[in-house]
């Protein structure tokens, strides 16, 4: 095995795979390496990789004519990075930049979609795995969009 | 710390405020600043444990729950930061050093500090929860080897609302601690997390079957915090959450901070999760 392999089939989000699936997984790896302040990628390009952070940190961001770029949630090691590369059309919805130093092991989107089609078991692992990511960065978002921090404006002495 | 015997006045009446005269403002952020107090009437002292509260007295204004802040090893000075967000906490907001004020205290169930000795302590706060928890911090590092690791999770509303802000760095920079912030809301200037304190839990180290979690903010925060806690295999009975209700007489009496069977200012204000679980997600209390 190589060491993106081992990354791989230790990472939580991989836990459902079967071990023969795994054949199907390992062509679409590789490393990657971002210096901080340099982007992994741009709002409205193609999403071409899916992203397994070991190190390091990543923000999304939007870009606003008068705000500039607005940081909408950082990335962790350990945590997974985009799922645009799984539904049409394909394009990336924020833009990803390195806050520190990132490693990670990219897959290539086309080959992991490849592999959905080959070995539908695995697909619906992914995918499930995909909306549970999802459903954790949407309530984590839920509570970012109430504001819980705001001056209370009445019911306070 | 020194044991020293309850104020005499106290023990008497917990109804009657005691004078203590504003020592020192300082302002912590846009609508928050720290009181620091001293008795007016000879070397009168009242210890405190980490979370307890006192009931501060605007003479002519009102009187509100503030929680103490300051270091318990140190109950000559209390300390109170407080945020003006009512009639009563902006006339405090207003008050100069040497103004006199009436207080009554200290109330209330404490942080669960020596229950964690042998543990790991994840504190986790939000806003201006911070506060009653910068207490536990002081006694935790006072006392560090008695503890296993020590995480600090905080969430502010901005950048800029970040509170203690210099003693945040402080800790930050301490090896035997582990220290995250993130916030809500940023700018491109802002290098840190941006996203709810929840998120940082699944990154924090500790070990979830030894650990005590003391959690303080806002209720809907502590609430989701708490799941996240149990998502990690922490047990319900070792998560503590601090609660805020309308407190007024601070001694059970008034019924004013019912909570269902409990009152906030008796009962409470720190709570296990187990016992309180159910409450959180009722509208009628």
């Amino acid at each position: 095995m190589q060491a993106h392999d081992i990354i791989l089939a230790q990472h939580p989000f991989f836990a459902g795979v079967k071990p023969q699936t795994w054949s199907l997984i390992t062509p679409c790896a590789s490393f990657l390496h971002v210096d901080a302040g340099k982007y992994l990628f741009h709002e409205g390009e193609e999403a071409l990789y899916f992203y397994i952070l070991s190190e390091g940190k990543v923000l999304l961001e939007a870009f606003d004519a008068q705000l500039g770029a607005v940081p909408i949630e950082t990335i962790a090691a350990g945590d997974v990075l985009g799922w645009s590369w799984l539904f049409p059309p394909y394009r990336w919805h924020f833009s990803a930049k390195a806050l520190a130093p990132v490693q990670a092991v990219t897959l290539d989107a086309s080959c992991l979609r490849e592999a959905c089609e080959r070995d539908h078991d695995f697909g619906y692992v992914l995918v499930r795995q995909v909306a549970q990511v999802l459903m954790q960065r949407l309530q984590a978002t839920r509570l970012q969009l109430l504001d819980i921090y705001r001056t209370p404006e009445r019911g306070k002495r | 710390m020194t044991m020293t015997s309850i104020a005499p006045e106290l023990a008497q009446d917990p109804m009657l405020p005691r004078r203590y005269r504003i020592q020192r403002v300082q302002r912590e952020i846009s609508d928050t600043f720290t009181w620091i107090l001293q008795p007016v009437e000879g070397n009168t002292v009242s210890p405190f444990a980490c979370g307890q509260f006192n009931m501060l007295y605007v003479f002519g204004v009102g009187e509100i729950p503030i929680s103490l802040s300051g270091d318990p090893g140190k109950p000559e000075l209390l300390v109170h930061t407080i945020r003006a967000a009512g009639a009563v906490s902006r006339a405090m907001q207003t008050l100069k050093a040497g103004t006199v004020i009436g207080v009554r205290g200290p109330f209330g169930v404490p942080w669960p500090v020596e229950a964690a000795q042998g543990k790991d302590v994840v504190i986790v706060a939000g806003g201006i929860g911070l506060a009653p928890l910068r207490s536990v911090m002081y006694t935790l590092l006072a006392q560090r080897a008695r503890y296993g690791r020590v995480v600090l999770l905080y969430g502010a509303r901005t950048p800029q609302d970040i509170l203690y802000h210099k003693e945040l760095e402080r800790w930050r920079a301490r090896f035997d601690l582990d220290v995250a912030i993130t916030v809500d809301r940023a700018s491109g200037a802002w290098f840190g997390n941006v996203g709810v304190v929840t998120r940082l839990i699944p990154h924090a180290s500790f070990d979830p079957s030894n650990a005590i979690a003391m959690l303080c903010g806002p209720e809907i925060m502590m609430r989701f915090t708490a799941i996240e806690l149990e998502k990690r295999g922490m047990a319900a009975e070792h998560i503590f959450l601090s609660m805020e209700r309308n407190m007024h007489c601070a001694i059970g009496f008034c019924g004013h901070c019912q909570y269902s069977p409990y009152f906030v200012c008796r009962d409470g204000p720190v709570f296990s999760y187990d016992r309180i679980r159910a409450l959180l997600v009722k509208r009628e209390i």
